[in-house]
């Protein structure tokens, strides 16, 4: 298994990478932490002409507070080096438990957040997470600049995103979660570190009653992209969350708001059942988190 | 054919300068170019871990980067781990405690294992299994292999 030939450029900066970049128009792929790109040209699934590597691009590899609360990370910032960032393992609740399944230590030193997000693998935990805390994406172009691009309209399908032949991601925004804010993310695989057959990312926003403000639930593998079950947020916004009104929203998601499809990981019914329990576990884990940030 | 690359690395201690072609992987240069066939490969895209190597000190997967891509990096591999005559204690302890079989994933695993080993004085079982999740082993049943970290762990942080 040996990748096909292309033709390869390290940039040393963004507006070098990007002038590559545009100048190579489809035929220009990015090289980012290569986990998974790598992996599919070795196949020969992936045959790009060229590849542009941002390995060598060092203002790429940042995790920096941003003013108006939250964290600006830079796209080629390793996986391992968010994990392990005091601060956000401390407040991301979602995010942690994510990494704890996110493949295996040595493709965590590699991969790079910006790379698990622009490359939308429907098996990847990250689309999940950004839809569910509300991810901002800075998607650059050599002639028009820079565009912020929310996590809901980011993903476009599997593998594919709003990222254009001739653009990059090039930073993305973690929102601050806010003192009453609590996020989960479950999944049930497997093994550890395979392929999750379901898996859910939540957010759940107290008001000072402690009844829930808002819910975002990003539900992962019952659908081409990352979806949020919008009916489920309506029904548990303004409501204390009582084991009950959980119970109905984890029925509601699992019965009307996912279409699982059938493959060789599991059945639809299956997936239905398993997103149930999930939704519901994430929300109980959520609402922990929020209470035990001061909720 | 696509153009070659002038890479300069320091694999083991001893600089090398090659020309490669970038579809090169990283697992082929270090074999077939530097002849250290200790490196293993197995899948080839990323699973069984039998490729890892450390580079720039953190355990890596040698068949999912270029050779062109490790310009400029530092690379250790088994070869560089310990000697004939004086074994790193993950070798020596992967020995006592009968932790291979036929031998072909113990390169990666020894490879993942070293800053593991460094960082950990007393690691639980649940660390240890979390930290050999991307090394498959399809002969010890990994039992022994937790057992070797274990002891590996106090070999290397032994109590004063």
């Amino acid at each position: 298994m040996k990748p096909a030939p292309f033709a390869y450029f390290a940039p040393a900066s963004v507006p070098e990478a990007l002038d590559r970049l545009d100048q190579l128009g489809y035929d220009g792929k990015v090289l980012a932490g290569g986990q998974s790109l790598i992996a599919a040209m070795n196949f020969r699934m992936a045959r790009p002409a060229a590849l542009v590597d941002l390995n060598g691009v060092s203002e790429l590899f940042y995790i920096k507070p941003a003013p108006q609360g939250g964290y600006l990370i830079g796209t080629m910032t390793r996986d391992v080096t968010v994990e392990i960032q005091p601060e956000i393992k401390k407040n991301y609740n979602a995010l942690t438990q994510a990494f704890y399944t996110w493949a295996h230590p040595q493709i965590r030193n590699r991969g790079t957040f910006g790379g698990a997000l622009a490359h939308a693998d429907p098996a990847g935990q990250l689309p999940g997470v950004a839809k569910a805390l509300e991810f901002r994406m800075k998607v650059s172009n050599k002639t028009s600049g820079d565009r912020w691009v929310d996590a809901k309209d980011f993903f476009m399908g599997p593998f594919a995103t709003v990222i254009e032949p001739s653009e990059m991601l090039t930073e993305i925004y973690m929102p601050d979660l806010g003192p009453r804010a609590g996020t989960s993310y479950q999944q049930v695989a497997r093994t550890h570190g395979s392929q999750f057959q379901v898996a859910v990312a939540v957010k759940v926003v107290l008001d000072t009653a402690n009844r829930c403000q808002k819910a975002n639930i990003a539900m992962l593998a019952v659908g081409e992209q990352p979806l949020l079950a919008e009916q489920a947020s309506k029904l548990l916004a303004g409501q204390p969350l009582t084991d009950q009104i959980i119970d109905a929203a984890a029925h509601l998601v699992a019965t009307k708001e996912i279409d699982p499809g059938t493959d060789i990981h599991a059945t639809e019914q299956y997936r239905r059942h398993v997103a149930e329990v999930l939704v519901r576990r994430a929300l109980k884990d959520a609402l922990a988190d929020a209470m035990r940030k001061g909720g | 054919m696509s153009d070659e690359f002038k890479v300069s690395m320091k694999v083991n201690g001893k600089v090398y300068e090659c020309s490669v072609e970038p579809r090169l992987l990283l697992s082929d240069f270090i074999r077939h170019e530097l002849g250290l066939t200790g490196t293993h490969v197995g899948c080839e895209h990323g699973v069984c871990g039998t490729c890892t190597i450390l580079f720039d000190g953190m355990p890596t997967r040698s068949c999912l980067m270029f050779a062109v891509q490790a310009s400029g990096h530092e690379i250790t591999t088994i070869e560089g781990l310990g000697t004939m005559e004086e074994l790193h204690p993950l070798q020596k302890a992967f020995q006592e405690k009968h932790a291979l079989q036929c031998g072909y994933c113990t390169p990666g695993f020894l490879m993942t294992l070293v800053p593991f080993v460094e960082k950990n004085a007393r690691p639980s079982d649940e660390e240890i299994r979390e930290a050999i999740g991307g090394n498959l082993c399809r002969c010890t049943g990994y039992e022994n292999i937790v057992e070797a970290v274990k002891l590996a762990s106090e070999m290397m942080h032994p109590v004063e």
